[in-house]
């Protein structure tokens, strides 16, 4: 040991604070909390939470509700990132849902039907993604991309089955699950705990996630210890588009319309980031899914910061790019031991 | 005959089989009119298209092409309200879009985050710039934009090579001898190929991996360029999209997504099937713009099988 005893002590602190901020809960909760505060300090009334009609309203409630789609669509995606993979086709498929949701709905289908029919159509493109993915070793970038250029074609074509010129709807069901509340709480967030109970289980106290992660981490290991590698990424894609599905469901009964062209633009941006952001590794073997929460949440914590503080929503783009930098530089290790070098260097 | 020329080779098919149906299916199809006007109108993307082209061949990807694109249409315009010269606008435009490149290579190299989500924080902060600049379109009224976007040199057959076409062309035979023809081309391929040996062999990493997303950048700030002095506007949406059409104007080029294989010169006809495509559309006049993405998904999907099929085969003729 050549460093002087004025360094060893404070090796310890130094160590645990390393030990700390390379935690991968730390940043996105700090992220999250220094969120928070700026919005304090902006607007005073930002965590007031009132109750207007028999529902709850505030901020922090509208956070929750319009981050859903998208956590409901990063939580398939950390799956799909966990195995290694990326599916670049989930903003497609809510906007294949939509347009069946209404076709459906004009010819007169029973509604509970068609929630049926369109968690149907996303296992269908579950089926396709994984099919390419899976089956002919495609690789999953550009394997889902097929379906990402050629989806909201389809979607559009299916808006001429009933003529496409009225395409908005109205459905009690579908909109009850989407902008209802049950007591209190609106619907979708119920539902959406619900499905991310089923996916924590499913993931957590099975053997899936663990075949999943092993699967992300070295394919070929995995298959030569009998996993059945095909199988399990086959999965991942399909449970992927049913969330992807079930965004659809709600993004659709809230507009009460189907929009392929722009419903769900660039949500696979958002869903993606919301997984890096909370840890997830594009080079696969890992799935948090809290984490991937916790990213969405950040995601729309922005946005409506943005909008609340004042600031034109044209600043929401650059704002969003500007957080997202910043935490993904900090969770890089090489930057963060050059920041240490030179901060260990300056007292000196 | 050497087998990594069939990609290339079965795009031109692709691309001349395209032709010669619109030529059955309409009259005065199949003419350098037509041609004249493909090459121009998707000028701008395939000109992006090159740069991605270098990124794609390393391994790696760039989504903040379609927003370069708007980002420098909407400075150029801006820039030409206060009267600034389109060109030394322009400039200062390929200059940024240079900088911007070589700092999403440095970041992607050094913090060792991945590519797909660095260029993604530049897509949005690049959009939302453009945003912050102004919302609406801005007309180019300078007397140089007009006269560059009305030059051209008449082709045989009565069609005419525009002048956004020359320049797309240009830059392409540059790419084509930076891939082929020096040691940076032969580093992009080697590191596309197997990072870890590359890096082993002594290519320089991280001086390379700046390079080529800085390159990327170029590309896609040329193609911005062209875009804006061919419409003549600044529009803070144009581009929306654009970098989803470059990377499958790549990949029907028969380039890898995996990295390492294929060629510059593929882009230019992966990125003319797509324009073809759209011209059949238009001259049709009953089919809608839904068709243009739907065929566009289709023809992605039977390339890429295309590519796993001759990947295949060469894959076995190694181990036999």
């Amino acid at each position: 040991m050549k460093h002087s005893a004025n360094i060893e002590a404070d090796a310890p602190s130094i160590s645990r604070l390393r030990a700390i901020a390379g935690h991968r809960a730390v940043w996105p909760v700090v992220a999250l909390a220094l969120i928070f505060v700026v919005d304090g300090f902006i607007s005073p009334g930002f965590f007031h939470i009132r109750i207007v009609e028999g529902r709850l309203f505030g901020n922090l409630i509208d956070i929750l509700y319009r981050a859903a789609p998208t956590a409901l669509v990063a939580l398939g995606m950390a799956i799909v990132i966990g195995t290694k993979g990326i599916d670049l086709s989930v903003g497609s498929v809510i906007a294949i849902v939509g347009a069946v949701i209404t076709w459906r709905i004009h010819a007169g289908d029973p509604h509970f039907a068609i929630l049926l029919i369109a968690l149907g159509v996303g296992l269908l493109c579950g089926l396709w993604n994984g099919f390419l993915v899976a089956i002919l070793d495609i690789q999953p970038i550009i394997a889902t991309l097929i379906l990402m250029v050629s989806g909201r074609g389809i979607g559009l074509m299916i808006n001429l089955l009933y003529g496409g010129t009225n395409p908005s709807f109205i459905s009690p069901l579908l909109q009850g699950l989407s902008v209802g509340h049950i007591g209190l709480i609106p619907t979708r967030l119920i539902l959406g705990v619900a499905i991310f109970c089923a996916l924590w289980l499913l993931i957590r106290r099975t053997a899936l996630g663990l075949f999943l992660e092993s699967v992300g981490g070295n394919s070929a290991a995995a298959d030569l210890t009998g996993i059945n590698a095909r199988l399990i990424k086959y999965a991942a894609y399909l449970i992927c588009a049913l969330c992807a599905a079930w965004a659809g469901v709600i993004l659709a009964a809230d507009t009460h319309t189907s929009d392929p062209v722009s419903v769900g633009l660039y949500i696979e941006l958002d869903a993606i980031l919301a997984v890096v952001i909370g840890g997830g590794s594009l080079a696969g073997g890992r799935i948090y899914l809290g984490m991937t929460v916790l990213g969405a949440l950040i995601i729309q914590a922005l946005t409506t910061s943005i909008l609340t503080s004042g600031l034109p929503p044209e600043y929401n783009l650059v704002v969003k790019a500007v957080v997202v930098i910043i935490v993904l530089l900090l969770q890089s290790n090489n930057l963060r031991s050059a920041l240490y070098a030179t901060l260990a260097r300056q007292p000196r | 005959m050497n087998e990594k020329y069939l990609p290339l080779l079965a795009t031109i098919a692709v691309f001349i089989a395209l032709f010669v149906i619109g030529g059955f299916l309409y009259n005065n199809f199949l003419s350098t009119l037509v041609l004249g006007d493909i090459l121009a109108d998707n000028a701008f993307i395939i000109t992006a298209a090159i740069g991605t082209t270098f990124v794609i061949l390393s391994g790696g990807i760039d989504l903040s092409i379609g927003s370069m694109i708007g980002f420098v249409g909407v400075v150029i315009a801006n820039l030409d309200v206060v009267g600034w010269h389109p060109l030394v606008s322009a400039a200062m435009m390929l200059g940024f879009g240079l900088a911007f490149g070589a700092l999403q290579g440095l970041i992607i190299d050094f913090c060792e985050i991945q590519p797909f989500i660095v260029t993604l924080a530049g897509l949005f902060l690049l959009r939302g710039s453009c945003f912050m600049i102004n919302l609406d379109s801005v007309p180019i009224r300078h007397p140089f934009v007009a006269s560059f976007a009305a030059a051209s040199i008449p082709l045989p057959g009565g069609g005419f090579l525009a002048s956004s076409a020359i320049v797309m062309l240009i830059s392409l035979a540059v790419a084509i001898a930076l891939a082929h023809f020096t040691r940076f081309g032969a580093n992009v391929y080697a590191i596309g190929g197997d990072r870890t040996s590359a890096a082993l062999m002594g290519v320089p990493m991280r001086r390379t991996t700046v390079a080529i997303y800085a390159l990327g950048g170029f590309y896609s700030a040329l193609g911005g360029v062209i875009y804006a002095f061919y419409t003549s506007s600044g529009y803070p949406l144009a581009g929306t999209g654009n970098e989803l059409t470059a990377i499958a104007s790549v990949v029907l080029g028969g380039t890898m997504l995996t990295g390492g294989i294929g060629m510059v010169a593929g882009t230019l006809f992966g990125g003319m099937i797509f324009g073809l495509i759209a011209t059949l559309i238009n001259f049709n006049g009953s089919l809608n713009g839904a068709w243009i993405m739907i065929s566009g998904g289709i023809l992605l999907f039977l390339f890429i099988v295309l590519q796993r099929s001759i990947v295949g085969s060469l894959r076995l003729g190694r181990t036999t």
